[in-house]
């Protein structure tokens, strides 16, 4: 046991040089790597407070559906409350890189799908990267099937499946693509249903920022911390809070107090609900942590743009005379804070372009966020860097064990990697991206996609019960 | 794959879940221990630490008491009175 342990620390140690080998590496070959650098240790850090708050989305809503388990509901809620404070004092200083995304209905059939994903893939799309990290063989399938290929493929998908899009969408991308090439002289590529649906109707949607509401579009720090974080993220994670428990928590706290006590009033209720809050310090604490590191983040990004007065980082990457990594308008995918599932589209697209498919002729890619390689991807960096931080301490705290997947869990991770990565793209992102970062950021667009993957999860926890019960019945003697 | 749940003795099972990922651990032991009667201990097997925080809540949330907590070689287990 005690070797094991040696062992552990020994790995934790290799993996935390070598990233910082290659961040001295990339540093020593031009100065801009920093920023991707930069995104390295934010993912390292994210991984190593995922893992030690087991830190899942998923887990959110499956364990309370499943398990009448709060934990990770609270952890959740204590986290937006304060990268919600962090974002909304970005913005009032004009340090924010967050931008609301166009608001409508595809974003909570992209969240129910979602949902439905991660409760079969056992993890969302940040909680699958954190059980790589543990050595959890499901989610390696989840993430390389689902949320990279299936997501890729999903995105350059025509034929057929166009003849599904409404004419309507159609006729608008013509339009939006004659009008670009007439201002900026690009020939953006409309070949996908992706393509029509992005360019004919996402990008017809109004987008929202509650600060933005309530100042008559010129918010002062007041509107961004009234508007944003408080009316947008605070109190609606504080009325989460109460009905979670309410319905999940409730019930045992105040029975035990009235055997203790003969009756119970509102002091007890807020006993209970500082009970629920801290039954899981880890998780609690990690809450608190990835909230302000979520924030912390986007302060460095800005920063990062700043020194070098860009605004993406394909501008760098051109500079640098790649320019076979960026879109056709010079960008590559840089969101300037916590995401995951598009960088993972992008290794899934350039792995299928090195069997020959061409991933550059749609608008997903082509026109907005490039395939640069994948040691020049800053994002995908960030993903990378969430695993081997979770792999470090999973293994400082001897939790690390490869399992490799067997029977129906090939099913469930690749199944359900595969509706994640296509309830993640309609939506413009996943349960960070289009839930965690707008919900705190001051779009509402984050608590539509939120009720989604909670509709999502529901069913696919009915499915598991469904599913364990049979199986149990079927296979075991003693059931 | 290989999971079971035995009876072992009078009063006492267990439930041997390695290799399974989240949800399964957590679902499969709330079954069990909604198949055995109060005062009757389950012992859960499983190698998934990110099922550990959720079933010891679900456990507390529940009444029931844990009794016992280890780690051997790698593979966690939680001894579970049903209360």
């Amino acid at each position: 046991m005690q070797d094991e342990e040696k062992r552990n620390k020994i790995w934790a140690f290799i993996i935390t040089g070598v990233l910082i080998l290659i961040s001295m590496l990339y540093y020593s070959v031009n100065m801009y790597y920093i920023y991707l650098i930069v995104y390295i240790w934010f993912g390292f850090a994210y991984g190593m407070m995922l893992q030690y708050g087991r830190f899942c989305f998923a887990s959110a809503s499956r364990d309370l559906f499943a398990a009448g388990v709060p934990r990770m509901a609270v952890g959740i809620m204590i986290a937006l409350v304060f990268f919600s404070l962090v974002q909304a004092f970005l913005a009032s200083t004009n340090m924010s890189t967050f931008h609301p995304a166009p608001f409508g209905i595809h974003m909570l059939i992209s969240g129910v799908i979602f949902g439905i994903g991660m409760v079969l893939a056992g993890g969302c799309a940040s909680g699958s990267l954190y059980k790589i990290g543990e050595g959890n063989a499901t989610s390696i399938l989840a993430v390389i099937f689902g949320l990279s290929i299936g997501q890729s493929v999903f995105v350059d998908t025509g034929g057929i499946f166009n003849k599904l899009v409404p004419q309507s969408w159609m006729d608008a991308a013509h339009k939006t693509q004659e009008a670009i090439k007439t201002y900026s002289n690009i020939d953006i590529p409309l070949n996908s249903w992706f393509d029509f649906y992005l360019v004919g109707y996402v990008w017809n949607k109004p987008t929202y920022m509650i600060a933005d509401l309530i100042s008559n579009g010129r918010p002062t720090t007041m509107d961004y911390f009234i508007g944003n974080a408080l009316i947008n993220a605070i109190l609606p994670a504080i009325l989460l809070l109460v009905v979670i428990y309410y319905f999940y928590a409730r019930k045992g706290f105040i029975k035990k107090r009235r055997k203790k006590k003969g009756s119970t009033g509102l002091s007890d209720e807020l006993a209970g609900m500082w009970n629920m809050i801290t039954a899981s310090k880890r998780t609690s604490m990690m809450g608190v942590l990835v909230g302000i590191t979520a924030g912390l983040h986007i302060l460095a990004m800005k920063g990062m743009q700043n020194k070098f007065g860009i605004n993406n980082f394909g501008q760098l990457l051109t500079r640098m005379g790649y320019t076979g990594d960026v879109s056709l308008k010079g960008t590559v995918f840089d969101p300037g804070y916590w995401y995951i599932t598009t960088q993972e589209g992008q290794f899934g697209a350039w792995l299928l372009e090195k069997f020959g498919w061409n991933m550059h002729d749609n608008m997903f890619f082509g026109y907005v966020n490039g395939i640069p390689e994948l040691w020049r991807n800053p994002a995908l960096w960030m993903s990378l860097g969430i695993i081997f931080g979770a792999m470090v301490m999973a293994r400082l705290n001897n939790e690390f064990k490869f399992k490799w997947p067997k029977g129906e869990l090939y099913i469930w991770g690749i199944g359900g990697g595969l509706l994640m990565g296509f309830g993640s793209r309609p939506s413009l992102g996943c349960n960070i991206g289009a839930f965690f970062i707008r919900a705190a950021g001051g779009d509402p667009n984050g608590w539509v996609y939120g009720t989604g993957m909670v509709l999502g999860a529901f069913i696919g926890v009915k499915f598991f019960n469904w599913w364990t019960e049979r199986k149990m019945a079927k296979e075991m003697e003693a059931f | 794959m290989a999971m079971k749940f035995e009876k072992t003795g009078e009063g006492t099972y267990v439930l041997d879940v390695c290799g399974f990922v989240c949800p399964h651990p957590q679902i499969y032991t709330k079954k069990s221990l909604e198949k055995i009667s109060e005062g009757e201990t389950l012992e859960v097997i499983f190698d998934n630490p990110s099922s550990k925080e959720t079933i010891i809540q679900m456990c507390e949330q529940a009444g029931h008491e844990l009794l016992e907590e280890k780690t051997e070689g790698g593979k966690l287990v939680l001894k579970i009175e049903k209360g």
